[in-house]
Parts: C-alpha cells; structure tokens; sequence
C-alpha cells in the first residue's frame, strides 16, 4: 500500500501532511481487505454446522498496525532518499570490502569444518547445520541449471525426490548400502533430468516454467498414488542409516565406535552426516567451478545470455540443455540420498512445490550464479526459517512476507554481483542487470 | 452415450471455472509479461469472502436465492478486485523494470502469503456450506442411467458466458480495453500516447482478480466448500490452461480452461481417478511438445 511516491513534497511540513493522508489510504485498504478476512471468523457448531464470530478487536489492531507501518515507510524512505541515486562508496572502502569479500570463502569453509568441533555438545545445532548444508547444495545443483544455463526450473524438487526414492528403494528391497547407492541415485535423477530436458529444449521463459513445475507435480502425484511401490502417502521408513565406508556407525563389537576403540556417541553419526554432507556441497561446489571454465560450462553460459547468438556460432543447443538438466539433477539426485538416509523415513510431504520454491528463492537471493552467494542466502533462509519454528502457524505467511520484502528490496538477491568466469584484461564485476535470467 | 454425455457436462462446467482464472493469467501476463503466482489465491480468497458474506446474509435472515447470490457476487467481486489490487500495487509493481525472476518469485511469495493468510485468519479446516441451489433437470433417461444438468450446472455455465460476453466488450469495445491491448503491444509507446500505464495495468489485475472471485463462487456453489490451500491446485491447473491455450491469448485461455476440464473428468470417468492431475500435466507437456506456443498462441518472433 505504498506507492512509489514521485511527487514527494518539498518541503518538511506537507510532507507529513502527505504522509498522514498516504497512511490513512493505506489503512482504509486494509480496513476493506481484512474486514471480511480478519473481522468475521467461521467455525463449525456443535452440529457441524457453519457458524461465524466477529474478532473486531484484532480487525483494528490490524489496521492500526497498517497505519503506523505506512508511517514508519514512508519517513524511512524520506530519510533514505530516492532509491535509485548510486550510493557512492570511497575506492579505498571499496577495495577494503574487496580484500573482505576475498576471504569470506576460506573463512567460511574452516569454520564450516570446524563446526562438529565447535558444537559437538549441542546436537541441534549440528541438526540445524545438516540442514542448511542440504539446502546448499541444492541451492548449488540448480544453480547449474538457472543461474548458469538460464533454464528455469520450477520442478527441481522431483529430483531430489527421485534420488531419495531411489536410495530408500534400492536400500529397503534390495539391501544396497548407502554408498553403492549413492552414484546410482544421481545417475537416476540424471536420466530424469534428460527426460525432462528433451520435451522443454524448445520451449521458452514461462513455457519452460510450467512444464517444470507440471513435471515436479506429476513425479509428486505419482509417488502419493503409486501405493505398492512407494507407500504412498505413508511414505517409506525403516530407511539404513549410512555407514563409515561399511562400518556401521552403532554401538556394539563391529561398530565405529568399537574398532576405534573409543566409548559409543550417537554424535558420531551425526558429526558422520555433517560431514557427509559437507562433501558432497564441496563437490557440487568443485564440480561447478571446473565445469565454468571447461566448453560445456562456457556453452551454458553463453546459452543464458543469448540463445540465438549460441545458436549462430555453432554451439549443440540440444547437449548444451540436456547436460545442464542432467547435471543439475544429478546433484538433486545425491542431496536426496543424503536426505533420506539422514531422515530414515520419506514421505511425499517433504516433495512439494513448495521446496522448489525455496531452493529457486536460494537461488535467486545468492544472485544467481554466485556460488558464495548461494551458500550465504541458504543459510540466512533456513536460518531464518528455523527462527519461526516455534510459531509454526505463522511460519509459511513469515516467510512468504519476507520473499516479497527481499525481492523488493533485492531484485538482484543479496549478492548482487558475481566474478566473471573469462575476462579480458580486466577483472570486472558482472553487474547481475547484464544478464537475462530465466529465459530457455 | 449418455454415461459420455454426462461426463460432458460434467467436464464443460469445471472447465468454465478453470476458464475463469485462466483468463487472469493470460491477461497479466499479456500486458506485464509475468506469471501472477498468487493468482490462484486470489481465487481462493474470492470463495472465502463468498462463503463469509453467505454466512453473514443468511444470519441477518435473508433466504431469497437469487438476492444472496446477486450480492455474495458482488461484495465477493469488489472485495477481491481490491485484493488483486494491492497484490500489484505491494509485490510486483516496484520490480516491473527489473529482470523477469524477481516478479515470478514475488509472486511465489505472495502467494504463500495469501494462502497462509486465509489459514491463519480461517482455519486449516474445509469450510462447507450446505447446497444453496439444489434440484436439476433430467436430460435423457435410458437403461437406468439419466444424464443429468443440476440447476448450480447452469448457473455456472450460463454466469461464465454471460461475463465473458462483458469481458469480450470490455476489451474490445471500451476505452480501458483499448488502453490495455495498446499497452500489450508497447508500453512505452502507450505511455507517450497519453494511455495511463499504471492505472492500466492496476485495472488488469482488478478485472483478472473479479474474474476469479466469480470462479470462486461457483468452485464454493459446485462443490459446497472452500478450503485455503484450494488455490494452489486450481491455480496451477488454471495456469496450465492458460498455458495450453497459448498464453497471452484471451480466446486461448477460455478453451484451455474447457480442454482440461473436459481431460481431467473424461479421465476420471473413464481411467482413473487417482491420475486425473497426472493426465492433465503430460497432456499439457505433449502438446507443448508439438506446438511450443500452445493452442492459439502466436509464436514469437525473435528479433536478434
């Protein structure tokens, strides 16, 4: 309810004038949007039957919260000035952020190595670090995919499902280990990935978009409906927990704990996936680096800036899409092995659109094909997810509120700029308004 | 026959509904160029706001049918348009001159919000009303089974044609709807013509947002419930007509819409209930497989 105000007044005192009767509008807006939603609440009575209470009370706190935040609004927006002048940064603070910005990577991946070390008592810690390292590498694997080649993809989530199902499959009728599963999950996810590349390789933008998200919903709806293979909505359980190269990590003679000689911990599986986890990101990691600066990955990105152009020089569009798919999958693939094993228990509510979403926002927010970019906003999202888990009604609408606020404020994702993978001459930043995102 | 016959009608009346938000799709996308995620929502929202005004008009002792629904369809209407209004205003208009996944994801995150919104304020729980228009003619009887048109059958039927009637005049005949195919084409040049850009595009969502209160109605007259996660389903089903009819296309959307109800209950009908959505997708990637631009959609032309 605030719209972007170019006649701002001069001066000061019309300028609350302005202020106050902006408020107000907005306050009457939302008197209209929230007084059917918020005011009147509808339950059923004792027979079943619909029934509704007013809630007046919330209703004007609501609007009186409108107000008072069109206020706040409107004098930060005074006090910050027009958006779009360039807020000039002295060279020498510059490059000191530079020097900053260099080191962020290594400081970040000690500390990551050091975490188990560092909060080896504090189990939820490590649980919530497992966690955000999941959605890392996810945010890494389509990273290969939209930030990379520029294919939009709305559906990443079936991969990652397909790796899980494929781990939890394979383990639970056919007694494979974790590790012998593992490759053949990426590969699975990948040969879908292929699937899925080959109807969209002549698709474009919102074409793409929503044969991806089509796609992610029908492995979804095969997986709740096809009850004799996947249990269904009931999910699998019982899924093997992963073992130390074929030692398993429990207590007793031929345990990991045992052969080490020392006293059995439940920590050490966890500080096992932690772990785990992190390897496979670092690989998802590496694997992206060297793919940039090898044909394919030089082919992906000049297929995002332009498809026609890539086209002209003679570049396979065809193995340019699908390897993209492909190897986004196959990371998908691997973060759901690592996912079920660490779960021990899938269901289909853990698939829905609704990661896709969040792994696309990662993405988005760690400004699109920045790596550490990727790695800095999937730990603010979750961790910002993770805040909210006590007010786990409020949680979805929190964080729907501040996607649209980041987008808002951020088009460009918290990381707004990358290093370029080939330079001539100079190494200059890549402002992210140079490249067209999202097109196939 | 008849069993085909029923399923017919039965097919044409949900994709009447889906017809409905469809054409809000297309039409945002038309003229800004985005996938208005929270769409679908905003349908949800136009059926609680009915469900909400019947509860207050049958409480204040109203029963004359035809005056509920006259005004549970206007207040929904306005209520929602106001909604679709402030959606445009709040998430997608301060990122329209930035790069295309900043309003997609805005969308997506408004759509959590209004989804989640309708949940916190309304309960988790399915909302049913008891049948407001009841009673139906017998088509054609034989061999103990009866093709059947029910009464809420027409009255959703017949509103759909009546307001795509108004809409067609509306964009084909009025100055807004002139304003809006003018800013299709280039908004830069309807903008130095003297059309009002913002205001246009604001009333595209208002118009796009009380098409889909009117969906919403008749999802809650047709099935007799609304729940908050509706949406996102009929959303995406919504869209997927849209997409299929060729997106942007106003004629499209309407014959995407009736193509995937028909897909989703002749599919129901005949294989299986449980793959209704599975068969509607992979229709929907076939045939974008063999026309990339959907049904009447006009390909586009790329200029190097």
């Amino acid at each position: 309810m605030t719209a972007p105000s170019s006649q701002l007044p001069a001066t000061h005192s019309s300028g609350i004038a302005f202020i106050l009767k902006k408020a107000f509008i907005s306050a009457c807006v939302a008197l209209i949007l929230f007084s059917l939603m918020i005011g009147i609440r509808t339950l059923p009575n004792e027979s079943g039957q619909l029934t509704y209470v007013t809630r007046f009370p919330q209703l004007a706190a609501m609007v009186a919260i409108v107000f008072g935040g069109s206020i706040v609004v409107e004098l930060l927006r005074l006090w910050w000035g027009p958006v779009d002048t360039a807020r000039v940064i002295p060279p020498s603070i510059q490059s000191a952020l530079d020097f900053g910005g260099r080191l962020i990577a290594p400081a970040l991946l000690i500390f990551a190595l050091l975490v188990p070390v560092i909060f080896y008592q504090q189990r939820y810690i490590l649980d919530l670090a497992i966690l955000v390292l999941t959605y890392v590498m996810l945010g890494w694997g389509l990273n290969v995919v939209v930030g990379l080649a520029g294919l939009l993809d709305l559906g990443y989530v079936a991969f990652y499902a397909v790796g899980a199902y494929s781990y939890a499959l394979l383990a639970t009728n056919f007694g494979l280990g974790f590790w012998e599963c593992l490759p053949l999950a990426g590969l699975l996810a990948a040969c879908w990935g292929v699937m899925l590349g080959f109807p969209v390789l002549r698709l474009r933008g919102d074409y793409l978009a929503i044969v991806t998200l089509a796609f992610g919903e029908i492995i979804r709806l095969v997986i709740v409906n096809w009850q004799d293979l996947t249990g269904g909505p009931n999910g699998i359980s019982g899924i093997p927990r992963p073992t130390f190269f074929g030692i398993p990590l429990v207590p007793g003679d031929n345990g990991f704990a045992a052969k080490l000689g020392i006293p059995f911990s439940p920590t050490h599986r966890i500080v096992f996936l932690f772990y785990l986890i992190l390897a496979l990101a670092l690989l998802t990691n590496w694997v992206t680096i060297r793919l940039r600066r090898l044909p394919i990955g030089r082919a992906w990105e000049a297929l995002r800036e332009d498809e026609v152009a890539c086209r002209a020089l003679g570049i396979n569009i065809t193995t340019t899409k699908l390897s993209a798919f492909a190897i986004g999958a196959m990371f998908g693939g691997f973060a759901g092995a690592f996912f079920a094993t660490r779960q021990g228990f899938i269901s289909p509510e853990s698939f829905t659109f609704q990661e896709s979403a969040l792994v696309l926002a990662i993405v988005v927010l760690g400004g699109m094909g920045s790596q550490l970019g990727v790695a800095l906003s999937a730990f603010a999202m979750i961790g910002g997810f993770e805040l909210f888990r006590g007010f786990d009604q409020y949680r979805m609408l929190v964080f729907g509120i501040a996607m649209v606020l980041l987008m808002v404020w951020r088009p460009r994702g918290l990381i707004g700029h990358r290093a370029p993978t080939v330079f001539l001459e100079h190494n200059r930043a890549i402002a992210a308004d140079l490249v067209k995102e999202g097109r196939g | 026959m008849d069993y085909f016959a029923q399923q017919l009608i039965n097919g044409l009346v949900l994709g009447s509904i889906y017809g409905l938000i469809a054409i809000g799709y297309t039409m945002v996308y038309g003229i800004v160029g985005m996938i208005n995620f929270a769409h679908g929502d905003i349908f949800m929202i136009g059926g609680f706001i009915a469900l909400i005004t019947f509860l207050i008009l049958v409480s204040m002792g109203l029963t004359a049918v035809p005056l509920i629904l006259l005004v549970v369809l206007l207040v929904s209407m306005a209520v929602t348009a106001v909604y679709g209004w402030a959606v445009e205003l709040i998430a997608y208009r301060p990122l329209r001159q930035s790069f295309r996944l900043a309003p997609m994801l805005s969308a997506i995150g408004m759509s959590f919000v209004l989804s989640n919104f309708s949940q916190v304020t309304q309960g988790a729980q399915v909302k049913p009303i008891p049948p407001l228009i009841t009673g139906g003619h017998t088509l054609h009887e034989s061999a103990g089974f009866a093709v059947r048109l029910s009464n809420v059958q027409i009255v959703v039927v017949v509103t759909t044609v009546v307001l795509l009637a108004i809409f067609t005049w509306l964009v084909s005949r009025t100055r807004l709807g002139r304003d809006m195919r003018a800013c299709e084409q280039d908004q830069t040049m309807a903008a130095l013509l003297g059309v009002d850009v913002n205001r246009t595009i604001s009333m595209t969502f208002v118009i796009g947002a009380a098409l889909a209160a009117v969906a919403g109605i008749m999802y809650l007259l047709y099935y007799g419930l609304v729940d908050f996660y509706m949406g996102f389903v009929a959303g995406i089903k919504a869209f997927t007509a849209a997409v299929l009819g060729g997106i942007g296309s106003l004629p499209g959307a309407m014959l995407g819409g009736l193509a995937i109800g028909l897909i989703e209950t002749f599919w129901s009908a005949y294989f299986s209930i449980e793959y209704k959505d599975v068969a509607a997708f992979s229709i929907l990637i076939v045939v974008l497989i063999f026309m990339p631009t959907g049904l009447l959609g006009r390909p586009e032309v790329e200029k190097v």
